[in-house]
């Protein structure tokens, strides 16, 4: 259990100083973001009233279209120069890489979302800083970084890489989606928790099954 | 230290090892020669652990694989003729990575670099490095644990004259220490001056096996030929 | 070769048979609905097609685990053959869907609940096969493969649900009291007898082309698998 814990650690140190030396990675899914923001503004022609009733909607947009970049280019990276296999070579249990993956890209979500959040608020005078919907926004992007990885890591392996992740992705992690996108909804606009509850529920049983499902399944993914 | 008998690799259709025996004693270093395509690289997958053979018996350091691979790895070091080395972290950041994954101290770090002499670029990101430098970190990184056995995969790949007798230098030292080494090769003059045997692939079983002692620069070519020939069947 | 077993023949005409009598009762047995009329006969083959649609996904999920388990081809040729019937199948549910609601809803398409849910599971489908075109090495073809019908299989119920507490106007067919408000409308029983038949039917159906296909997919194997040799010789 410690040689895990130490494994997990020392991947996920790994991701983190790396990115940070560059940056390239992170500034390259805020930069994206915020032109997807931008994009829906004009889209959608957000008057001030329509706003608030839509700003769960085009967030969660925004954070699964920027995950996916992060996800891609997190796997990319190993795929190319071979690290790969420098981690399958090294006695780690293989879950130990996944869950090690994971909450790096668990991490850059984060930090991405941690900026896009205040920014928003700031451009649309709506107040985000509840912790419900903060709880909502980690729920959420805990279960699209879970599958959101392991199929990364099928993915990368594949011919068509960079268009395969958002095909196979999207369509699974729908329930984030509407479960996300409802409870964020509820949350901005002081909906009483009884009638978010079922919402928040969802988001739970998603993390769940798909955490330990894609635990359970990834050697399958790594072994030739 | 490593005993092959009838290995057999399929890929769908496709057979790349047919009923492979091999054979490697302690502390012998073997190189292992053949044209493209022989299955050269799916051999060396599978003793890594890396790869599953469809059928046969494989044991490494008296681990079966693939189901004790797990405990091999930690015996095991490999050099590919990828690097395997993150290019955003120094060399000493990519030992330390390694060192934490092998749950060994990283107290050696600094022996090693100063080995592969790279003691003076330690702070220095991997991105920076020549290939010839990324190699002889790729093999810091694999003796790091003090691995008994070590393969390598055609490992002078893209390097310069200069670069390979560094690594060639390395390469004896490191085998002096006594341990296992298989490297694929396509350089028959080099396999057969570090090398104590040379072991011929063709069509996806061996062929021959000559050992260098003794060997003329002249036998070494006709070996090779007549040994495709005999896989020719 | 593999000879074709008699059983499958047997099956073949048995499921032909049933498609046929299915037909029969749908349009001489079963009565004309009041307020519909003839359009609401589409209705037995729609849910009748709309199931196997679905039985794809089902079918692909356990495929795939016993892929994974067994490590057999024919797990993955069963997975493979489960996703092309479904997906053909769903999309001539989702088309006579339309037939019917475009006089009665006077729409095309409603984004409801299990019309959603059936256009999500159809991307699967067609993300299920572009993954497979993605990739050259059958072994890792199969793995992946089967992994993605496992992650849908648990995927889809959940996207249903989250879908269905939103809102839905598609009729409750099965003993819904307003029924008639809605479109839907309360089944008595020669319709019941043909609504029945029909599921049966298709049932069927589906295991008949999902045999052949998997015989299908052994033989493109051995051609592979011999062809391969034939090269080696000459070589």
């Amino acid at each position: 259990m410690n040689a895990f814990l130490k494994s997990t650690g020392a991947i996920i140190w790994k991701d983190i100083k790396t990115e940070w030396r560059t940056r390239e990675n992170l500034s390259a899914m805020l930069v994206f973001s915020l032109l997807v923001i931008l994009i829906f503004n004009f889209a959608l022609e957000l008057d001030l009233r329509a706003q608030e009733s839509l700003a769960g909607g085009v967030l969660w947009a925004t954070f699964i279209f920027a995950g996916t970049i992060g996800l891609n280019r997190s796997m990319a990276v190993e795929k190319d120069r071979g690290c790969l296999d420098g981690l399958l070579l090294a006695p780690v249990d293989r879950s130990a890489i996944f869950v090690g993956k994971t909450i790096g890209n668990l991490f850059f979500m984060l930090v991405v979302e941690a900026i896009v959040l205040p920014l928003f608020s700031f451009l649309y005078g709506i107040s985000l800083f509840q912790p419900g919907f903060l709880g909502v926004v980690l729920l959420g992007s805990i279960g699209y970084s879970a599958v959101g990885t392991l199929l990364a890591t099928m993915v990368v392996q594949t011919r068509t890489r960079d268009i395969l992740l958002p095909i196979l992705l999207f369509p699974l992690t729908l329930p984030v989606v509407i479960a996300a996108v409802k409870a964020s909804q509820g949350f901005i606009q002081l909906v009483p928790f009884e009638e978010i509850s079922v919402w928040v529920n969802i988001l739970i049983a998603y993390d769940l099954i798909f955490l330990s499902v894609a635990i359970m399944v990834f050697d399958y993914i790594l072994e030739e | 230290m490593i005993t092959v008998k009838k290995l057999v690799k399929r890929f769908g259709p496709i057979t790349v090892l047919r009923e492979l025996d091999f054979n490697v004693n302690s502390g012998e270093f073997v190189a292992l020669l053949g044209p493209n395509g022989a299955g050269k690289t799916t051999l060396l997958r599978i003793l890594s652990s890396l790869m599953r053979p469809s059928s046969g018996f494989v044991q490494v350091a008296s681990y079966r694989l693939p189901s004790q691979g797990a405990s091999l790895r930690a015996k095991l070091g490999v050099v590919s003729h990828q690097p395997l080395l993150y290019g955003d972290l120094t060399a000493a950041e990519n030992l330390k990575f390694f060192s934490k994954l092998y749950s060994i101290e990283p107290d050696r770090i600094p022996e090693i670099l100063d080995l592969v002499g790279l003691l003076p670029r330690r702070d220095d990101l991997v991105r920076t490095f020549s290939r010839g430098m990324q190699q002889r970190l790729a093999i810091g990184r694999a003796i790091l644990h003090n691995p008994t056995v070590l393969l390598l995969d055609e490992p002078h790949t893209g390097l310069d004259q200069a670069a390979g007798e560094i690594l060639d230098k390395i390469l004896q030292e490191v085998a002096l220490e006594g341990r296992t080494v298989v490297m694929t090769s396509h350089d028959l003059v080099r396999s057969a001056e570090l090398a104590s045997r040379l072991v011929l692939l063709s069509k996806g079983k061996i062929s021959s096996s000559v050992s260098t002692a003794g060997l003329d620069p002249v036998d070494l070519i006709d070996f090779y030929k007549t040994g495709l020939e005999g896989g020719r069947s | 070769m593999l000879e074709k077993p008699r059983l499958l023949t047997a099956l073949d005409i048995l499921s032909g048979l049933m498609v046929l009598i299915a037909a029969g009762l749908v349009f001489y047995y079963a009565p004309v609905e009041q307020m519909m009329g003839q359009v609401q006969k589409v209705f037995y083959f729609h849910v009748a097609t709309a199931w196997v649609g679905m039985l794809g996904f089902m079918a692909a999920g356990v495929a795939g685990v016993q892929y994974l388990r067994t490590d057999n081809e024919k797990w993955d040729i069963a997975g493979l053959g489960s996703v092309e019937i479904s997906l053909v199948f769903f999309m001539v549910a989702i088309i006579m869907g339309s037939i019917w609601a475009r006089p009665i809803w006077n729409t095309w398409w409603t984004w409801d609940p299990r019309l959603t849910t059936a256009a999500i599971v159809e991307l699967i489908y067609a993300a299920y096969l572009l993954l497979r075109s993605g990739l050259d090495d059958p072994g890792k073809r199969a793995r992946f493969s089967a992994i993605y019908a496992i992650f849908g299989f648990f995927s889809v119920p959940l996207t249903f649900i989250s879908i269905r507490l939103l809102r839905t106007i598609h009729p409750v067919v099965i003993g819904g009291a307003e029924a008639a408000s809605q479109g839907g409308f309360n089944m008595d029983d020669p319709m019941k007898t043909a609504f029945f038949f029909s599921l049966a039917a298709f049932s069927v159906f589906f295991a008949d082309l999902l045999w052949h296909r998997i015989r299908l997919g052994k033989l493109q194997s051995e051609v592979n698998t011999l062809r391969i040799q034939s090269y080696e010789k000459e070589s």
